[in-house]
Protein backbone atom coordinates (compact mmCIF):
# COMPACT_ATOMS: atom_id res chain seq x y z
CA UNK A 1 0.00 0.00 0.00
CA UNK A 2 1.48 3.40 -0.96
CA UNK A 3 2.35 5.76 1.89
CA UNK A 4 0.96 9.29 1.60
CA UNK A 5 2.80 12.04 3.43
CA UNK A 6 1.05 15.13 4.81
CA UNK A 7 1.34 18.29 2.62
CA UNK A 8 3.70 20.06 5.11
CA UNK A 9 6.14 17.13 5.03
CA UNK A 10 6.05 17.00 1.21
CA UNK A 11 7.06 20.71 1.13
CA UNK A 12 9.86 20.03 3.65
CA UNK A 13 11.20 17.16 1.51
CA UNK A 14 11.08 19.36 -1.62
CA UNK A 15 12.95 22.16 0.18
CA UNK A 16 15.56 19.68 1.37
CA UNK A 17 15.94 18.45 -2.25
CA UNK A 18 16.43 22.02 -3.46
CA UNK A 19 19.06 22.69 -0.81
CA UNK A 20 20.91 19.54 -1.79
CA UNK A 21 20.86 20.62 -5.45
CA UNK A 22 22.21 24.08 -4.56
CA UNK A 23 24.90 22.56 -2.33
CA UNK A 24 25.98 20.15 -5.08
CA UNK A 25 26.14 23.05 -7.58
CA UNK A 26 28.36 25.05 -5.19
CA UNK A 27 30.55 21.99 -4.63
CA UNK A 28 30.94 21.46 -8.40
CA UNK A 29 31.94 25.12 -8.90
CA UNK A 30 34.55 24.79 -6.14
CA UNK A 31 35.85 21.52 -7.57
CA UNK A 32 35.98 22.97 -11.09
CA UNK A 33 37.96 25.99 -9.91
CA UNK A 34 40.35 23.65 -8.08
CA UNK A 35 40.95 21.64 -11.29
CA UNK A 36 43.32 24.18 -12.91
CA UNK A 37 45.68 22.33 -15.29
CA UNK A 38 49.19 21.81 -13.91
CA UNK A 39 52.45 22.46 -15.75
CA UNK A 40 53.29 19.39 -17.90
CA UNK A 41 56.41 17.45 -16.79
CA UNK A 42 58.08 17.87 -20.18
CA UNK A 43 57.42 21.64 -20.44
CA UNK A 44 61.01 22.49 -19.46
CA UNK A 45 62.72 19.34 -20.73
CA UNK A 46 64.68 18.86 -23.94
CA UNK A 47 62.90 16.35 -26.19
CA UNK A 48 63.76 14.84 -29.63
CA UNK A 49 61.36 17.48 -31.01
CA UNK A 50 63.65 20.23 -29.61
CA UNK A 51 66.47 19.18 -31.96
CA UNK A 52 64.09 19.05 -34.97
CA UNK A 53 62.82 22.55 -34.19
CA UNK A 54 66.38 23.84 -33.76
CA UNK A 55 67.35 22.55 -37.21
CA UNK A 56 64.21 24.01 -38.75
CA UNK A 57 64.64 27.45 -37.16
CA UNK A 58 68.42 27.90 -37.49
CA UNK A 59 70.76 28.92 -40.34
CA UNK A 60 74.42 29.93 -40.46
CA UNK A 61 75.48 33.06 -42.34
CA UNK A 62 78.94 33.88 -43.60
CA UNK A 63 79.44 37.31 -42.08
CA UNK A 64 81.46 38.60 -39.13
CA UNK A 65 79.25 41.63 -38.53
CA UNK A 66 76.45 40.69 -36.10
CA UNK A 67 74.81 44.13 -36.22
CA UNK A 68 74.56 43.90 -40.00
CA UNK A 69 72.76 40.53 -39.73
CA UNK A 70 70.40 41.92 -37.08
CA UNK A 71 69.65 44.96 -39.19
CA UNK A 72 68.88 42.71 -42.20
CA UNK A 73 66.54 40.68 -39.94
CA UNK A 74 64.78 43.85 -38.74
CA UNK A 75 64.33 45.03 -42.35
CA UNK A 76 62.94 41.61 -43.33
CA UNK A 77 60.47 41.64 -40.43
CA UNK A 78 59.33 45.08 -41.60
CA UNK A 79 58.97 43.73 -45.17
CA UNK A 80 56.68 41.05 -43.74
CA UNK A 81 54.56 43.67 -41.96
CA UNK A 82 55.85 43.10 -38.42
CA UNK A 83 56.44 46.01 -36.04
CA UNK A 84 59.58 45.73 -33.91
CA UNK A 85 58.48 45.50 -30.27
CA UNK A 86 61.82 44.75 -28.61
CA UNK A 87 65.49 44.78 -29.54
CA UNK A 88 68.77 44.23 -27.68
CA UNK A 89 71.69 44.44 -30.08
CA UNK A 90 74.25 43.50 -27.39
CA UNK A 91 72.62 40.06 -27.14
CA UNK A 92 71.34 39.80 -30.71
CA UNK A 93 67.64 39.79 -29.83
CA UNK A 94 64.72 41.10 -31.92
CA UNK A 95 60.96 40.69 -31.41
CA UNK A 96 58.34 41.59 -33.99
CA UNK A 97 54.53 41.41 -33.81
CA UNK A 98 51.60 41.75 -36.18
CA UNK A 99 47.86 41.17 -35.99
CA UNK A 100 46.06 39.66 -38.96
CA UNK A 101 42.69 38.09 -39.75
CA UNK A 102 42.27 34.40 -38.81
CA UNK A 103 38.91 33.92 -40.54
CA UNK A 104 38.61 30.57 -42.37
CA UNK A 105 35.79 30.35 -44.93
CA UNK A 106 35.13 26.63 -44.24
CA UNK A 107 34.81 27.27 -40.49
CA UNK A 108 32.37 30.16 -41.07
CA UNK A 109 30.24 28.04 -43.44
CA UNK A 110 30.22 25.23 -40.84
CA UNK A 111 29.15 27.64 -38.08
CA UNK A 112 26.34 29.10 -40.23
CA UNK A 113 25.00 25.61 -41.10
CA UNK A 114 25.19 24.59 -37.42
CA UNK A 115 23.30 27.77 -36.43
CA UNK A 116 20.59 27.12 -39.04
CA UNK A 117 20.13 23.50 -37.89
CA UNK A 118 20.32 23.98 -34.12
CA UNK A 119 19.74 27.68 -33.50
CA UNK A 120 23.03 27.79 -31.54
CA UNK A 121 25.56 30.40 -32.64
CA UNK A 122 29.09 28.99 -32.52
CA UNK A 123 32.13 31.24 -32.20
CA UNK A 124 34.72 31.04 -34.99
CA UNK A 125 38.33 32.20 -35.37
CA UNK A 126 38.56 35.96 -35.94
CA UNK A 127 42.00 37.56 -35.33
CA UNK A 128 45.50 36.27 -34.73
CA UNK A 129 48.46 37.91 -33.03
CA UNK A 130 51.64 36.67 -34.74
CA UNK A 131 55.02 37.03 -33.05
CA UNK A 132 58.46 36.54 -34.55
CA UNK A 133 61.56 36.24 -32.40
CA UNK A 134 65.00 36.51 -34.01
CA UNK A 135 68.19 35.70 -32.11
CA UNK A 136 71.71 35.97 -33.56
CA UNK A 137 74.90 34.62 -32.06
CA UNK A 138 78.52 34.35 -33.16
CA UNK A 139 79.62 30.95 -34.49
CA UNK A 140 83.04 30.04 -35.97
CA UNK A 141 85.21 33.03 -36.87
CA UNK A 142 83.53 34.99 -39.66
CA UNK A 143 80.13 33.33 -39.18
CA UNK A 144 76.89 34.07 -37.35
CA UNK A 145 73.95 31.86 -36.51
CA UNK A 146 70.38 33.16 -36.85
CA UNK A 147 67.47 31.45 -35.16
CA UNK A 148 63.91 32.57 -35.82
CA UNK A 149 60.76 31.33 -34.05
CA UNK A 150 57.16 32.16 -34.90
CA UNK A 151 54.18 31.88 -32.55
CA UNK A 152 50.54 32.83 -32.83
CA UNK A 153 47.60 33.46 -30.53
CA UNK A 154 44.17 33.10 -32.19
CA UNK A 155 41.12 34.97 -30.85
CA UNK A 156 37.53 33.96 -31.69
CA UNK A 157 34.46 36.11 -32.40
CA UNK A 158 33.73 36.16 -28.63
CA UNK A 159 37.12 37.79 -28.06
CA UNK A 160 38.46 34.69 -26.25
CA UNK A 161 41.83 33.05 -26.92
CA UNK A 162 41.05 29.79 -28.74
CA UNK A 163 44.56 28.71 -29.79
CA UNK A 164 48.13 29.39 -28.62
CA UNK A 165 50.87 27.66 -30.57
CA UNK A 166 54.33 27.72 -32.06
CA UNK A 167 54.24 27.74 -35.86
CA UNK A 168 56.28 24.80 -37.14
CA UNK A 169 55.44 24.87 -40.86
CA UNK A 170 58.66 24.00 -42.72
CA UNK A 171 57.71 26.16 -45.75
CA UNK A 172 57.39 29.31 -43.64
CA UNK A 173 60.90 28.92 -42.16
CA UNK A 174 62.44 28.05 -45.54
CA UNK A 175 60.79 31.11 -47.10
CA UNK A 176 62.01 33.34 -44.26
CA UNK A 177 65.63 32.19 -44.58
CA UNK A 178 65.56 32.43 -48.36
CA UNK A 179 64.48 36.06 -48.09
CA UNK A 180 67.05 36.65 -45.28
CA UNK A 181 69.90 35.29 -47.41
CA UNK A 182 69.03 37.82 -50.10
CA UNK A 183 68.69 40.64 -47.53
CA UNK A 184 72.06 39.81 -45.89
CA UNK A 185 73.67 39.76 -49.34
CA UNK A 186 72.08 43.13 -50.19
CA UNK A 187 73.19 44.55 -46.80
CA UNK A 188 76.73 43.33 -47.49
CA UNK A 189 76.60 45.03 -50.88
CA UNK A 190 75.29 48.22 -49.22
CA UNK A 191 72.05 48.20 -51.30
CA UNK B 1 -1.03 29.68 -14.82
CA UNK B 2 1.61 31.36 -16.96
CA UNK B 3 2.02 34.08 -14.33
CA UNK B 4 2.65 31.38 -11.70
CA UNK B 5 5.24 29.74 -13.91
CA UNK B 6 7.11 33.02 -14.48
CA UNK B 7 6.95 33.78 -10.76
CA UNK B 8 8.58 30.43 -9.97
CA UNK B 9 11.27 31.02 -12.62
CA UNK B 10 11.99 34.54 -11.30
CA UNK B 11 12.10 33.32 -7.69
CA UNK B 12 14.44 30.42 -8.59
CA UNK B 13 16.54 32.81 -10.69
CA UNK B 14 16.85 35.30 -7.86
CA UNK B 15 18.08 32.56 -5.52
CA UNK B 16 20.82 31.66 -8.01
CA UNK B 17 21.58 35.35 -8.55
CA UNK B 18 22.03 35.74 -4.79
CA UNK B 19 24.55 32.88 -4.69
CA UNK B 20 26.35 34.19 -7.77
CA UNK B 21 26.65 37.69 -6.28
CA UNK B 22 27.91 36.15 -3.04
CA UNK B 23 30.66 34.33 -4.98
CA UNK B 24 31.57 37.41 -6.98
CA UNK B 25 31.64 39.51 -3.82
CA UNK B 26 33.90 36.98 -2.09
CA UNK B 27 36.24 36.98 -5.10
CA UNK B 28 36.41 40.78 -5.22
CA UNK B 29 37.26 41.00 -1.55
CA UNK B 30 40.42 38.88 -1.82
CA UNK B 31 42.00 39.23 -5.30
CA UNK B 32 44.10 42.37 -4.70
CA UNK B 33 45.95 40.62 -1.86
CA UNK B 34 47.52 38.31 -4.47
CA UNK B 35 49.81 41.17 -5.52
CA UNK B 36 52.13 40.38 -2.61
CA UNK B 37 51.47 36.64 -2.67
CA UNK B 38 54.72 34.72 -3.11
CA UNK B 39 53.15 31.26 -2.85
CA UNK B 40 55.78 29.99 -0.40
CA UNK B 41 58.59 31.32 1.84
CA UNK B 42 61.04 33.64 -0.03
CA UNK B 43 64.07 31.57 1.08
CA UNK B 44 62.52 28.29 -0.16
CA UNK B 45 61.50 29.96 -3.42
CA UNK B 46 64.95 31.49 -4.02
CA UNK B 47 66.71 28.16 -3.35
CA UNK B 48 64.41 26.34 -5.75
CA UNK B 49 64.77 28.91 -8.53
CA UNK B 50 68.51 29.73 -8.28
CA UNK B 51 71.80 28.03 -9.12
CA UNK B 52 75.43 29.18 -9.03
CA UNK B 53 77.75 28.62 -12.03
CA UNK B 54 81.51 28.94 -11.89
CA UNK B 55 82.04 31.50 -14.65
CA UNK B 56 82.40 35.27 -14.86
CA UNK B 57 81.37 35.61 -18.52
CA UNK B 58 78.00 37.33 -18.19
CA UNK B 59 77.36 37.97 -21.89
CA UNK B 60 78.24 34.42 -22.95
CA UNK B 61 76.08 33.02 -20.15
CA UNK B 62 73.13 35.18 -21.18
CA UNK B 63 73.46 34.07 -24.79
CA UNK B 64 73.49 30.44 -23.58
CA UNK B 65 70.37 31.10 -21.46
CA UNK B 66 68.66 32.54 -24.56
CA UNK B 67 69.68 29.51 -26.69
CA UNK B 68 68.44 27.10 -23.97
CA UNK B 69 65.09 28.89 -23.74
CA UNK B 70 64.79 28.68 -27.54
CA UNK B 71 65.60 24.95 -27.46
CA UNK B 72 62.82 24.52 -24.89
CA UNK B 73 60.35 26.16 -27.31
CA UNK B 74 60.31 29.71 -25.94
CA UNK B 75 60.45 32.88 -27.95
CA UNK B 76 62.43 35.72 -26.43
CA UNK B 77 60.20 38.66 -25.46
CA UNK B 78 62.84 40.83 -23.78
CA UNK B 79 66.55 40.77 -23.03
CA UNK B 80 68.76 43.31 -21.28
CA UNK B 81 72.50 42.78 -20.91
CA UNK B 82 73.02 45.53 -18.28
CA UNK B 83 70.20 44.24 -16.10
CA UNK B 84 71.10 40.62 -16.89
CA UNK B 85 67.50 39.61 -17.57
CA UNK B 86 65.86 37.51 -20.28
CA UNK B 87 62.10 36.91 -20.58
CA UNK B 88 60.51 34.34 -22.88
CA UNK B 89 57.10 32.82 -23.62
CA UNK B 90 56.25 29.27 -24.67
CA UNK B 91 52.86 28.67 -26.30
CA UNK B 92 51.78 25.06 -26.59
CA UNK B 93 48.02 25.05 -25.87
CA UNK B 94 49.18 26.66 -22.59
CA UNK B 95 51.17 29.86 -21.98
CA UNK B 96 54.38 29.43 -20.00
CA UNK B 97 56.23 32.68 -19.28
CA UNK B 98 59.68 32.70 -17.75
CA UNK B 99 62.20 35.31 -16.64
CA UNK B 100 65.85 34.36 -16.11
CA UNK B 101 68.27 36.76 -14.42
CA UNK B 102 72.06 36.49 -14.43
CA UNK B 103 73.86 38.28 -11.57
CA UNK B 104 77.59 38.25 -10.76
CA UNK B 105 78.59 36.82 -7.37
CA UNK B 106 82.15 37.66 -6.40
CA UNK B 107 84.69 37.69 -9.22
CA UNK B 108 84.32 34.22 -10.60
CA UNK B 109 80.70 33.15 -10.17
CA UNK B 110 77.28 33.96 -11.59
CA UNK B 111 73.92 33.37 -9.92
CA UNK B 112 71.17 32.41 -12.34
CA UNK B 113 67.60 32.68 -11.14
CA UNK B 114 64.55 31.58 -13.10
CA UNK B 115 60.92 32.17 -12.24
CA UNK B 116 58.01 30.87 -14.26
CA UNK B 117 54.29 31.45 -14.61
CA UNK B 118 52.05 28.73 -16.06
CA UNK B 119 48.90 30.33 -17.53
CA UNK B 120 47.83 32.48 -14.57
CA UNK B 121 49.55 30.51 -11.80
CA UNK B 122 53.11 30.84 -10.46
CA UNK B 123 55.23 27.68 -10.81
CA UNK B 124 56.10 26.64 -7.24
CA UNK B 125 56.84 23.00 -8.00
CA UNK B 126 60.65 22.34 -7.87
CA UNK B 127 60.63 19.74 -10.71
CA UNK B 128 60.28 22.18 -13.68
CA UNK B 129 63.19 24.26 -12.34
CA UNK B 130 65.33 21.13 -11.92
CA UNK B 131 64.59 20.26 -15.59
CA UNK B 132 65.41 23.81 -16.74
CA UNK B 133 68.78 23.90 -14.94
CA UNK B 134 69.62 20.39 -16.21
CA UNK B 135 69.14 21.71 -19.79
CA UNK B 136 71.16 24.83 -19.00
CA UNK B 137 74.02 22.78 -17.48
CA UNK B 138 74.30 20.80 -20.72
CA UNK B 139 74.37 23.96 -22.83
CA UNK B 140 76.94 25.67 -20.59
CA UNK B 141 79.17 22.59 -20.15
CA UNK B 142 79.27 23.55 -16.48
CA UNK B 143 77.91 22.02 -13.30
CA UNK B 144 75.27 24.06 -11.45
CA UNK B 145 75.62 24.42 -7.70
CA UNK B 146 72.82 25.12 -5.23
CA UNK B 147 72.76 28.60 -3.69
CA UNK B 148 74.02 28.59 -0.08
Amino acid sequence: MPITLPASEVTAVKRHGNRLRILSAILSILLLSACQPKIPREALMLTPESLKHRQLQTRRFETADEKRVLSACAALLQDLGFTIEESETELGVLLGCKTRSAVKAAQVVGAVLFAVMTGIIMSVDKDQLMRASVVTRPADPGHHIVRVTFQRIVFNTMGHVCRMEMISDVKIYEDFFERLSKAVFLEAQGV
Amino acid sequence: MMRGFFRTVVLKGSKWLLFLSLFLFMACATTHERLMDAGMSPVQLRNMQSRVFETAEKERTMRTVIATLQDLGFIIDKADLDLGSVTGTKLNTYALRMTVTVCPRGESHLVIRANAQFNIEPVVDPQPYVSFFASLEKAMFLKAQAVE
